[in-house]
């Protein structure tokens, strides 16, 4: 087995004209944070939907581990072992937060004919949700409906509902948006302890945080794949300079 | 998620003990009427797990019901057969059949094309018996026999007694009753309540949601074929209208009426709907347009129906000050 645990050959999704990811050709690394950046509209939350199996690819292919994955429907994807997170928040709203991790935890069950025992009462599927909360730091708004938090809560399970899968790969997609400055540091810090267990790809605006968790970078621009490489090496390359950073430095 | 409210709660064991008694005092006149109401209410019931807990609006439901029913009259009328053993089971089969098929093939679609297939699948089944001479056509059967069960020579249940047909169809209700709010609590229920709410984050979480809306589409079939099975011994009467989109629609209404996703509501429903019919439609000839009427008040005063007014009335009693500040940080 190779030091990657997802690689993509050639990846390309079409909106009509729009070339949404154009020929992306990525490997991550086992253990590592990955960061893809890129201006809006660059296909960064196209090529996370397509890691995920929430959109087929219109050509290429996607490698995880030792699998195939490039048709698969998320839902396969996710009992494979790659958990994500949502940009727009996309939580149960009316669910406690409980049940909101208990449910993500629930979907690692065998099989769905379970109709006779009360569902609170699999120990395992409880632990699971829990340890979700935890993680996540929910712990004290366990009985919470979900709709009554704030939006950096409801960011917080957000990722609480994916750690409850326990997945192995985790694709983030901007678990910072809108945050306050305190919230982002609470996450910002989770996601480094998130790190030691797991495989992260994550997409973030915020530069700050990036290079504070990243180790590797990617760059995407008009759906193609500008730079990759390390910290170091994309803050130096030209052409991400000129095509992104440079731009935001100057600025300032 | 499903919780039965407290008031609820007493509100159904009082029903219950009323339906439970009633017998003992009440005329036979009453005794048909609450019989015909309890199994509109179970077939309304069977149509919330789908419209209130799945999400999935079917307009064709009544599909279901008409098929039980045609089995049993078929065991009577061309097989002879009277036994309850053996066309309970297969009237409920029937119609899980019928909900595998028309589910498989309409859980692909969603939204205005879901109701639209529902309501199309039940229709061609409607036109099927309609046409066909075998089936009775226009006119359906009349039969005179009604399923009994029978151990040895004697008759342990005989469902042309009045009487034993009310309290078998109370049972059969609570029984229901009873067999839902343990499903809806099971993991498979909550699992349907998250498809209801989030379908799009369900799949992300790796459930498969066709599996789920599909077996949910099957026991909400199968228990409309139980209320069919009871209509047709009820009324041993059987007619293509059965499964009409009248049929439908009224199922349907009752569901809204009584309030989705409450369970006892489309029981309130019916029953509600059914005395509201039995008693203006013998004062006047246009009696539909109160029903009518009445529904467009329910539907925009009481959005959460009947039940969710018996929820709010109860809550304002319980708790002398309204926790307002409940969800402030």
């Amino acid at each position: 087995m190779s030091g990657f645990i997802l690689e993509t050959q050639n990846l390309s999704r079409h909106f009509g004209a729009l070339m949404a990811v154009d020929d992306v050709t990525l490997s991550f690394e086992r253990g590592l944070v990955h960061a893809v950046l890129g201006p809006n509209g660059a296909g960064k939350t196209t090529l996370i939907n397509l890691l995920s199996g929430e959109i087929l690819p219109s050509s290429g292919s996607i490698r995880f581990k030792d699998y195939d994955i490039t048709s698969l429907p998320a839902n396969e994807v996710s009992h494979l072992g790659i958990g994500r997170s949502f940009q727009k928040t996309n939580i149960f709203p009316n669910f406690t937060c409980f049940e909101n991790c208990r449910l993500a935890a629930q979907s690692r069950m065998k099989g769905v004919f379970h109709f006779f025992k009360p569902a609170l009462s699999y120990k395992r599927i409880n632990e699971l949700a829990e340890k979700g909360l935890e993680m996540c730091g929910l712990t004290k708004r366990r009985d919470t409906l979900a709709q009554a938090m704030s939006y950096g809560e409801q960011r917080q399970l957000e990722i609480g509902m994916m750690l409850a899968t326990e997945p192995e790969l985790l694709l983030l997609d901007e678990p910072l948006a809108g945050m306050g400055a305190e919230e982002s540091l609470k996450v910002i810090e989770l996601l480094r302890k998130l790190a030691k267990e797991h495989t992260l790809i994550l997409i973030e605006h915020d530069m700050d945080a990036v290079f504070a968790v990243a180790d590797r970078l990617a760059v995407m621009v008009n759906g193609r794949l500008l730079e990759t490489g390390t910290v170091a090496e994309v803050r130096a390359s030209k052409a991400v300079q000129e095509a992104y950073l440079g731009s935001d430095e100057e600025g300032h | 998620m499903y919780v039965l409210s407290r008031p609820a709660l007493v509100l159904l064991l009082m029903m219950a003990i009323g339906l439970g008694f009633y017998p003992l005092v009440g005329d036979s006149y009453y005794i048909r009427l609450l019989t015909k109401i309890m199994v509109l209410g179970l077939f309304a019931m069977s149509l919330d797990l789908l419209i209130g807990f799945t999400g999935l609006i079917s307009l064709g439901h009544a599909a279901f019901f008409g098929v039980a029913s045609y089995a049993v009259a078929w065991y009577i009328v061309k097989a002879g057969v009277t036994s309850l053993l053996l066309i309970l089971p297969t009237a409920i089969g029937a119609s899980a059949a019928c909900a595998l098929v028309i589910g498989w093939l309409s859980i692909r679609t969603a939204g205005i094309y879901f109701i639209m297939i529902t309501l199309a699948f039940a229709q061609m089944l409607h036109a099927f018996f309609k046409d066909q001479k075998y089936w009775g056509g226009t006119d359906g059967f009349n039969f005179y026999d009604k399923p009994q069960l029978v151990f040895g020579d004697t008759v342990l249940l005989d469902l042309s007694n009045r009487l034993t047909l009310y309290y078998f169809t109370f049972a059969i209700l609570v029984s229901a009753f009873v067999f839902l709010i343990v499903l809806l609590r099971s993991p498979f229920g909550r699992a349907i309540q998250g498809v209801k709410v989030n379908e799009g984050r369900m799949r992300a979480m790796g459930y498969n949601i066709r599996h789920l809306k599909l077996i949910s589409f099957i026991i909400a079939g199968s228990l409309a074929g139980v209320a069919g099975f009871l209509e047709a011994t009820r009324t041993a009467y059987v007619n293509p209208e059965l499964m009409s989109w009248h049929m439908s629609g009224n199922v349907m209404i009752m569901v809204i009426l009584g309030g989705m996703g409450t369970l006892y509501g489309p029981l309130l429903g019916a029953l509600a709907l059914t005395l509201l019919g039995d008693n203006i439609s013998s004062m006047w000839d246009h009696w539909l347009l109160i029903m009518g009427a009445f529904v467009i008040a329910v539907v925009m005063f009481l959005p959460e129906g009947i039940a969710g007014l018996i929820e709010k009335t109860a809550n304002r009693f319980k708790r002398k000050p309204p926790p307002k500040e409940e969800t402030e940080p």
